[in-house]
C-alpha cells in the first residue's frame, strides 16, 4: 500500500487517508489565453513512466493539499512538500538526480 | 502462409495421426525493412486493427509489433465482459458495432473465441440509478441497441443468488441486455493473430519501440530493440503506455494511466449464468466456465505503470458485493492481478489523427477495452486506411477536447465502464 508523509501534519499515512489530485506544477491558463494553451492546461498530461510530480490531499487528516514526487514505474516515493511553491525543492531534485540520473527533469 | 482451417474434419484427421499435424497458429518472423503500416501493440485492439486493414481495406503489408508477448497486456487481464448499453450515441454506435461483430467472430476468424451472450444486468440500487438506467433503456431503443428494464422479481428469476431486499442497497430493477455476455479474452487475441498471420502480416513479439522517427512533421519509421523499421503509416495502439509512445512521437495526450484490478474466487458449481454489475457498490461479477467467480471493481486514483493495484480496492469491492451476493461471503479468493488502463477525462476513447502526419492513435479505452475490440479495430482500420475517420470514429477525435465536445460516459457508464 502506498504511504506518503503529509508535510503539514508530519504523519506518514496510507493512501486510504489521502485523495490523489493528478499532475502538479501545471501552468494555469485562463481568460485571454489561446485555445491551445487552455486545452493543454486542462487536458494534456505528461503521464510519465518514471518520476512524476503530483498533487495529493490529506483528505481524512488536515484536509490540505500537498505535492509529492513519486516513480510511477516502481511506486518509490522520493518525497513530499507543501503546495505553496511553483517548483519542487532543490534538495528533492538533487535526491532524484542521484537515484534516477537519466530522469529528464521535472518540467 | 496458407491457413489450414480448424474444423471437425481437422480434429478427426489429427486424431488418426497422433495430433502431429497441427501447425503454429501464427508465424514469428524477423522484421522487414519497411511496411505500409506499422501497428504498435499486439493486444486485441492492435491485432483487430490489422485484421480489418487486411480484410476490409486490402492492406496486408502490415507489421504488428509488441514489447512483450501477444495479448499479454490488458487483453489478458480484463474480466471479459461484453456489452453495448451506453447512453451517448457515438459510444452506443461503436460498442454495438463491436458486440455485433463478436456474434460471429468465431466463424469469421475460424477460431473459437467462446462468445457467450449469456445476458448482462446492471442493477439499480438507488432511485438515481433507477432513473438513470431507464433513461439509458430509452436511449438504447432509439439507438437500435436492444436493452430493456426489468423488475426486481425478474432480476431474482435470472440471478437466484442475488439479495434483492437490501438492507442497505435493495435491488429496484435492472438494465438488462440479453445479448451482452462474455468471451474468452486470450482467444480473441490469438484468433485475430492467426488470421492476420494467414494474410501475410508480420507479428513481431518481444520487440520494444524505443523511438519514433519523423521528418518534416511526417512519420518515417520506428526504432525498436530489433532494429529500425520504416513505415508509411504508424498506428499507436498501446493502451496504458499511450503517453509514453506519444512522447516519443512528440505530442501529449489527455490521458492518465492507472491500475485496474480483477480477481477470481476458488471454482464453485454453476450458480450464476449471467453477468451482474452493481455500480452503486462498485463491483461486478460473473462466473467463468471453470466455475470461478470473476470480480472487478474501480481503478486506483493515481498514475501508475506497475500492473499492481492497491489492496484496499480488493477488500472494498468484495465487501460491497457480499451485501448483494451473500453466498460469496465464504469463498476464498484465488488470484488477483492488475492492468494499466488509459483514462481520459470524459471516459471515452480516442481514435484520432495526431499532430504528426500519418501517425494515428487508438487509446483511452480505459476500463472498457475488451468489449470494444472488434469495433475499435474496425473503426481504426478505416481511419488508418483512408487517413480520415469514418462515421464510427468521427466523434472520438483528439479535437473534441479543444472544442469542448465531450462524450461524457463517466456518469453514464458508472464505475465498471
Amino acid at each position: 500500500m502506498l504511504t506518503l508523509t503529509c508535510p503539514y501534519c508530519g504523519v506518514t499515512v496510507e493512501e486510504t487517508e489521502l485523495a490523489p489530485g493528478g499532475e502538479a506544477h501545471l501552468k494555469r491558463f485562463g481568460p485571454g489565453a489561446s485555445d491551445e494553451d487552455f486545452e493543454g492546461y486542462l487536458f494534456a498530461r505528461k503521464n510519465p513512466k518514471g518520476v512524476h510530480f503530483e498533487r495529493w490531499r490529506h483528505a481524512y487528516g488536515c484536509g490540505k493539499w500537498f505535492l509529492a514526487a513519486r516513480c510511477t514505474a516502481t511506486l518509490e516515493v522520493f518525497g513530499t512538500y507543501p503546495a505553496q511553491t511553483t517548483e519542487p525543492p532543490a534538495e528533492l531534485i538533487a535526491k532524484i538526480n542521484e537515484k534516477r540520473p537519466n530522469w529528464g527533469g521535472w518540467k | 502462409m496458407a491457413l489450414r482451417r480448424y474444423s471437425m474434419f481437422a480434429v478427426a484427421r489429427e486424431a488418426l495421426r497422433f495430433h502431429a499435424g497441427w501447425e503454429r497458429a501464427w508465424q514469428s518472423p524477423a522484421p522487414k525493412k519497411r511496411y505500409d503500416v506499422v501497428i504498435v501493440g499486439a493486444g486485441g485492439h492492435g491485432l483487430a486493427t490489422a485484421y480489418y486493414l487486411g480484410k476490409v481495406h486490402g492492406i496486408t503489408n502490415v507489421a504488428v509489433i509488441e514489447k512483450g508477448w501477444l495479448g499479454g497486456g490488458n487483453t489478458g487481464r480484463n474480466t471479459t465482459i461484453i456489452r453495448s448499453n451506453y447512453l451517448q450515441d457515438p459510444s452506443a454506435a461503436i460498442y454495438e458495432k463491436a458486440r455485433s461483430l463478436y456474434e460471429d467472430l468465431s466463424q469469421d476468424l475460424n477460431y473459437n473465441v467462446m462468445f457467450s451472450p449469456r445476458g448482462l444486468l446492471m442493477l439499480a440500487q438507488s432511485e438515481h440509478e433507477m432513473r438513470g438506467y431507464k433513461r439509458t433503456v430509452y436511449a438504447n431503443n432509439l439507438q437500435g441497441v436492444e436493452t430493456r428494464w426489468i423488475t426486481p422479481s425478474e432480476v431474482k428469476d435470472l440471478v437466484p443468488i442475488v439479495n434483492i431486499d437490501g438492507p442497505r442497497y435493495p435491488v429496484l430493477g435492472a438494465l438488462y441486455q440479453e445479448r451482452g455476455g462474455t468471451a474468452r479474452h486470450d482467444a480473441v487475441a490469438w484468433g485475430y493473430a492467426r488470421a492476420c498471420s494467414a494474410m501475410g502480416m508480420d507479428i513481431i513479439q518481444q520487440c520494444e519501440v524505443t523511438g519514433v522517427r519523423t521528418a518534416n512533421g511526417k512519420v518515417q519509421g520506428v526504432e525498436t530493440t530489433k532494429g529500425s523499421i520504416d513505415c508509411g503509416k504508424l498506428a499507436i495502439v498501446v493502451a496504458g503506455h499511450s503517453s509514453v509512445l506519444a512522447e516519443m512521437a512528440g505530442f501529449r495526450l489527455p490521458i492518465e494511466s492507472m491500475a485496474l484490478q480483477a480477481w477470481v474466487s476458488e471454482p464453485i458449481k454453476p450458480c450464476m449464468d449471467v453477468v451482474v454489475m452493481a455500480n452503486l457498490v462498485h463491483g461486478y461479477m460473473s462466473q467463468s466456465d471453470k466455475g470461478e467467480m470473476v470480480i472487478g471493481g474501480g481503478t486506483d486514483g493515481f498514475n501508475n505503470y506497475t500492473q499492481r493495484g492497491s489492496w484496499h480496492h480488493v477488500e472494498e469491492t468484495t465487501r460491497a458485493l457480499i451485501e448483494t451476493f451473500p453466498i460469496i461471503s465464504r469463498l476464498k479468493m484465488l488470484r488477483q492481478w492488475g492492468g494499466i488502463v488509459d483514462m481520459t477525462g470524459d471516459r471515452s476513447p480516442i481514435l484520432s489523427k495526431t499532430p504528426v502526419e500519418n501517425v494515428f492513435v487508438n487509446c483511452g479505452w480505459g476500463t472498457g477495452g475488451f468489449k470494444s475490440i472488434p469495433g475499435s479495430g474496425w473503426a481504426m482500420a478505416e481511419l488508418v486506411a483512408k487517413g480520415e475517420p469514418g462515421p464510427l470514429a468521427a466523434d472520438f477525435g483528439l479535437n473534441r477536447f479543444k472544442e469542448g465536445r465531450f462524450i461524457d460516459e463517466s456518469v453514464a457508464a458508472g464505475v465498471a465502464h
